[in-house]
């Protein structure tokens, strides 16, 4: 009977093996459902349209720059700066509507400008951290270091470190419009994620991002462009930066160089890890990212709706990130 | 005879890596350690010092039966290992580094001073007057070496081993080391020389050790051994293991399809030419470290040439990138598949049509149709085996990877192929599967530049040698010339009349 169970054990779906493969897979996507089963039982009108809506706007931000991270990370790099980034665009954006650069005639043509060009800037400032990463050879983490050090500073001087604070429905539209009943803000996170998943998947840029990420030298030597593609995912994630931190001021109607994205890069960063995209680089799980920002956000809602203090929130948030590591590596040596 | 091992045997999971081998070296002599890659010369060394456990046999240290179980050990009683990448702290100091780990102490601080006076006295004995306080990282890689070296001696060594100590050095800091050996004879210290470059070892050692396939296969003075025996016991003869493939009419009436003048980048390629014709195999052959995988790397625009011209038909070309040298049709089957082939984690399908990946645009998007045809053409067509393209390419045997990457290649429709070492590490009938692939290849007019260090591979499959000898091309022998004893003349540099380049 025991010779029989042995063998039986081993291969059998309940093995540590294969359990950390099972756990490296869909632990994130478990880890969710788990929360909102928990919250359904404890947490009082957990179902409700409030509830979700209040999740949703919360996490929609984390998610847009998340997005962005999760290609950067693919190539083996990280992005410090996007925080920082957020608060340039955060900053330029009611500066260019309230005519602080010139005088406002056409407030519709203002609004569509304060949209476009804050992003753009940001597209800039993150080409200019793919260019320190490939052009001086700097380590991605001291490269980007620079704007995240940086960046708010040049928030903070262009506004004089004011609050700006603001009343312009057209532009607020982007936080507080809804579109078929849904917050802008949640259709702006779903089209951005929608599009960089068919881009991961289908595009050959996205392939090239998870070569280079895989194995850089190889990919170099089947004639990818290495440099470009580099380039490519730092602007990227310099832009959804920049769109992240319209959102944010749009909703607060006001802002404020030093607090706007504050602290952002490191909540990417986590939903980027819990989500399963190995940060060496060589995979970029965009799906996984969502959900990873989706569990983060819940934990901290569980606790904050259950009367734990924020401060609390960041211990838990700490302890899953290295949950998440842990199951990874043991799903990949298996 | 200060160090005996005698009847060394070592095998890793079932593969035996050492049989029965042994080495001795004698007081204050230097000896030769050579042999091809995998003829378990580093087996054997990290054995001596503690780095391994043998499997069966003896090792004596002047007479006296010794058994390491780790490197602190072995350093203890007197051998000290120089490795290729020179193991020192490079931000510390000369002097911290040669004391390193045992500073002298004065009331339970550091000694500076002392510590300065010990090293400038230990380095005037190599001539070598440097500032001991800058950062080892300021000087170059041959007085680095001598740091080294001059830690090995401050550790009361008795025999030193030196791994490939000349594959980053110049000429005249060749000459620095070899003088920092002969300090070291003078004072009594055995060396252990492992090296390539036959000048070298004739320059610098008293006696050579030579080792093929896990085996000691030759012991002798330097000096009786010719440069063509050494190489022929090096290679060893296996010829039978292969029939003959190529056709034997000339292929030198063909036109030149790449062309390679005087080539050369830093000390690695010093002047290489060579040329491959339309539809033909032409082999490039030498020894280790004779420059073959740096010439491949710049004509492919891996690596920048500093010197020399390339020619694709005829048109001069500067290839600042592969992309540059795979838009003109040429493709390179690295040698060490993992570091610079495949993509471990992507599928069989992504790492076949990584380079073909910019055709299969289409605005943008990849074409999976036609991806999916491409793959499972050449699956087909090379008999890759695999449960299913999506399958990692990590999970398939090298044979396998080996022809996912050949089929990376085919794909883009090349007009050269080179392929370095294409038969490393596969099993024998993959092997003449890949030889066989390659000629009919070439018979459908591809020109290939095939990089081997398997006589019987060159012998088998190409139309013509170029032979390398430390990063020169020495000779090009035809297919109606070529023959073992041919390859390995010019290998050894020793070329026979009317077969020169």
């Amino acid at each position: 009977m025991t010779t029989i169970e042995t063998p039986a054990s081993r291969s059998g779906p309940f093995s540590g093996g294969r359990l950390f493969t099972l756990a490296g897979r869909y632990g994130t996507f478990v880890a969710f459902l788990a929360l909102i089963l928990f919250n359904v039982i404890v947490t009082p009108n957990f179902l409700s349209l409030q509830t979700l809506n209040v999740n949703l706007t919360q996490v929609a931000t984390i998610v847009i720059v998340a997005t962005g991270m999760t290609l950067v990370i693919a190539t083996g790099g990280i992005d410090l700066s996007v925080g920082s980034l957020m608060a340039i665009s955060g900053a330029l954006a009611p500066m260019i509507f309230m005519g602080r650069f010139w005088p406002v005639e056409n407030m519709a043509l203002a609004v569509a400008l304060a949209f476009v060009i804050p992003v753009v800037v940001a597209g800039l400032f993150g080409l200019f951290n793919g260019a320190l990463v490939t052009r001086f050879s700097i380590q991605p983490i001291i490269a980007t270091l620079v704007l995240f050090i940086a960046g708010r500073g040049i928030a903070q001087v262009m506004t004089n470190g004011n609050l700006q604070v603001f009343k312009n429905e057209g532009f607020q539209f982007i936080a507080m419009g809804r579109i078929a009943g849904i917050p802008a803000q949640v259709v702006l996170m779903a089209v951005i994620v929608a599009l960089a998943w068919a881009m991961v998947r289908y595009t050959v840029i996205g392939r090239q991002i998870i070569a280079v990420g895989g194995n850089e030298k190889a990919a170099r030597l089947t004639g990818i462009p290495v440099k470009r593609v580099k380039l490519f995912v730092y602007m990227v994630s310099g832009l959804l930066a920049g769109v992240a931190g319209l959102v944010v001021v749009a909703r607060n109607a006001a802002s404020d160089a030093n607090l706007v994205g504050l602290g952002m890069e490191l909540d990417a960063i986590a939903a980027v890890a819990v989500g399963g995209t190995l940060l060496t680089g060589g995979r970029a799980n965009i799906i996984g990212t969502v959900l990873g920002a989706f569990v983060i956000q819940l934990v901290r809602y569980t606790l904050l709706a259950n009367g734990v203090p924020d401060a609390a929130a960041l211990v838990v948030k700490a302890a899953l990130i290295v949950l998440a590591v842990f199951i990874q590596q043991r799903a990949d040596k298996h | 005879m200060l160090l005996s091992m005698q009847g060394i045997s070592k095998a890793f999971a079932g593969v035996a890596a050492l049989r029965s081998a042994s080495l001795e070296v004698g007081r204050a002599e230097v000896m030769a350690l050579v042999g091809q890659n995998g003829a378990g010369k580093s087996t054997l060394i990290k054995i001596l010092t503690g780095v391994y456990r043998r499997d069966e046999g003896t090792i004596a240290l002047d007479g006296r039966e010794v058994d390491f179980a780790m490197p602190a050990e072995s350093q203890a009683a007197g051998i000290a290992t120089i490795y290729q990448e020179i193991n020192l702290a490079p931000q510390r100091s000369v002097a911290e580094n040669i004391y390193l780990s045992r500073e002298p102490r004065r009331f339970g601080m550091i000694d500076h001073a002392a510590m300065r006076r010990g090293a400038e006295a230990v380095l005037a004995t190599f001539n070598l007057a440097i500032d001991v306080d800058r950062p080892v990282a300021r000087f170059d890689a041959a007085t680095r070496q001598m740091v080294a070296i001059a830690r090995a001696v401050t550790q009361n060594a008795r025999l030193v081993i030196m791994d490939e100590p000349t594959s980053s050095l110049d000429e005249r800091e060749v000459a620095v080391l070899f003088e920092t050996i002969r300090t070291l004879k003078r004072s009594g210290v055995s060396v252990i020389f492992i090296g390539h470059r036959l000048d070298e070892l004739y320059a610098i050692c008293d006696r050579v050790t030579i080792m093929r396939d896990g085996q000691t296969v030759a012991k002798s003075a330097m000096a009786d051994m010719s440069k063509m025996d050494l190489v022929r016991h090096m290679l060893g003869k296996e010829l039978a293991a292969f029939q003959a493939m190529a056709a034997d009419g000339a292929t030198s009436d063909r036109p030149v399809r790449l062309a390679v003048e005087k080539a050369g980048a830093g000390v690695r390629v010093r002047d290489v030419s060579l040329t491959v014709r339309e539809g033909e195999i032409s082999g490039l052959a030498g020894l280790l470290g004779s420059g073959r995988t740096e010439t491949a790397r710049l004509i492919f625009g891996a690596d920048r040439m500093e010197r020399g011209t390339i020619r694709m038909d005829g048109k001069a070309r500067d290839y600042r990138e592969p992309a540059a040298a795979i838009a003109d049709g040429i493709g390179l089957v690295s040698e060490d598949r993992k570091v610079d082939g495949i993509v471990p984690d992507m599928s069989i399908r992504e790492n076949m049509t990584l380079a073909l990946l910019p055709k299969l645009r289409k605005a943008g998007i990849v074409d999976r149709a036609r991806q999916d045809e491409i793959v499972a053409r050449y699956i087909r067509a090379l008999g890759i085996k695999c449960a299913s393209p999506d399958q990692p390419i990590k999970e398939l045997s090298g044979g396998n990877q080996q022809k996912v990457l050949l089929a990376r290649w085919l794909a883009t429709d090349p007009r050269v192929l080179i392929v370095d070492e294409p038969t490393r590490g596969i099993d024998i009938g993959a092997k003449s599967e890949i030889l066989k692939l390659l000629r009919g290849l070439a018979d459908e007019g591809l020109s290939v530049l095939m990089i081997s260090s398997e006589l019987e591979e060159l012998l088998a499959a190409a139309d013509r040698v170029t032979v390398l000898s430390d990063g020169s091309s020495v000779a090009e022998i035809a297919r109606k010339d070529l023959s073992e004893a041919a390859l390995l003349a010019a290998m050894a540099h020793q070329m026979p009349q009317g077969e020169t380049a």
